[in-house]
This record gives C-alpha cells, sequence and structure tokens, in this order.
C-alpha cells in the first residue's frame, strides 16, 4: 500500500543536511549512506549516493526521472551469476 | 460492423459487452460510457443508429486512452523502469516476476514454460 500523502516523502534527516553541503562545497563527491529506505528528492538530482547494499557503497548518480523512488531500488542486494549448467555469465 | 476507436469491430452483441472488445474498455468504463451517451447497455450494436455510435466514438475519444495509446503507454512505463536501472526494471529485463513473487516454484507465466536441466534424471 502506498504512503499516505499528508505525511510527506520519508527522508533520514542528515542526507538533507549532507547534500546541501556537497551542493555548497565542490561538487562530484559521493555521499555515502546506509539509508535505503529514503525517498529520493528532488533537490537531489544531479549528486552521487554511494548506497549501502549489505556489503559496498553502490554508486549512484541521481537523474531526474528517479525522484519519487527510493535509494535502495538502485543498490541490489542480491547477486546472482546463474547455475552452473548454463555457461553464460549473466550479471544485473 | 461498426468500427470503434480504431480497428475494433464489434459483432451483433449488446453494447456494454461488445465495447469491452477494445483494448482497455472493460466492464466498468463500457457501463460508463453507456450512460453518459444514454444508450441502454442490452441494446445491440446493428440496432445503433449512425449518430448513436459518432457519440459513443466521441466519449471514448474524449475520456478514454484505448488500443494503441493505451499499450504505447503502458511500454512507455516499463521502459522507463528498465531504462532507470532500479530493481524493479531489473526484473523487468531478466522477465521474472517484478511484484515480490517467489519464483523457487511457479512464476511460469513470466519465466515461460519450464526448460529441462540436464543430467537431472534418475
Amino acid at each position: 500500500m502506498s504512503r499516505s500523502v499528508w505525511k510527506g516523502p520519508y527522508v533520514d534527516g542528515y542526507l538533507l543536511k549532507k547534500a546541501e553541503k556537497v551542493r555548497e562545497g565542490g561538487r562530484s563527491e559521493v555521499i555515502k549512506t546506509w539509508s535505503r529506505r529514503s525517498t529520493i528528492l528532488p533537490q537531489f538530482v544531479g549528486l552521487t549516493f554511494g548506497v549501502y547494499n549489505g556489503k559496498k557503497h553502490i554508486p549512484v548518480l541521481i537523474s531526474e526521472d528517479m525522484i519519487g523512488h527510493k535509494f535502495g531500488e538502485f543498490s541490489p542486494t542480491r547477486t546472482y551469476y546463474g547455475h552452473g549448467a548454463d555457461k553464460r555469465a549473466r550479471r544485473g | 460492423m461498426a468500427r470503434i476507436a480504431g480497428v475494433n469491430i464489434p459483432t451483433n452483441k449488446r453494447v456494454v459487452i461488445a465495447l469491452q472488445y477494445i483494448h482497455g474498455i472493460g466492464p466498468k468504463i463500457a457501463e460508463d460510457i453507456c450512460s453518459s451517451v444514454k444508450i441502454p447497455g442490452d441494446r445491440r450494436v446493428n440496432e445503433l443508429t449512425d449518430a448513436e455510435i459518432i457519440q459513443i466514438r466521441e466519449s471514448i475519444d474524449q475520456n478514454h486512452v484505448v488500443e494503441g495509446d493505451l499499450r504505447r503507454g503502458v511500454a512507455m512505463n516499463i521502459k522507463r523502469l528498465m531504462d532507470l536501472g532500479n530493481y524493479r526494471g531489473l526484473r523487468h529485463r531478466r522477465g521474472l516476476p517484478v511484484h515480490g513473487q517467489r519464483t523457487h516454484t511457479n512464476a511460469r507465466t513470466r519465466k515461460g514454460p519450464a526448460k529441462p536441466i540436464a543430467g537431472k534424471k534418475k
């Protein structure tokens, strides 16, 4: 079920502060985050976030289309290389 | 024969039923269209006058996304997810279920017919 609109989008507060700091200072800095549950807001567009997948911080460049999705969607937590029989190396 | 919304030619069925041959029109929307142009839903399509058919056509054009446009819209939405590189897009790319269903068994609608695994027999 979707989240109630009156609550507004969910974002961990510290992300807002960090995003602003990177905005002001030099760009092209990866903001590491563990907050996969946070919604991507319009003010994050153009920034790069390192979204933790349980093992690594996956760099995600935020584009306009991603607004409204959650960070976690862009950082897969499972790796599946296919079964031994199918030789084709698959990666997602 | 009546052409409504492009290629569709519903037959001598009741109007509510015939309209549902159009992609994007189900029971609810068929009912809505009939009431908005004030045609009783159990009239047959071949009993409609030309003016009534034109009315139906206009009502669909104005209020509903149907056939090609609808299919294109859906395809665009899926393409957007795939280009985004998020989890749902990856599932679409791989041809696996998107909404978190189990894939250990079942999921044959998305995966297609079962492929035999070599050397599994006895």
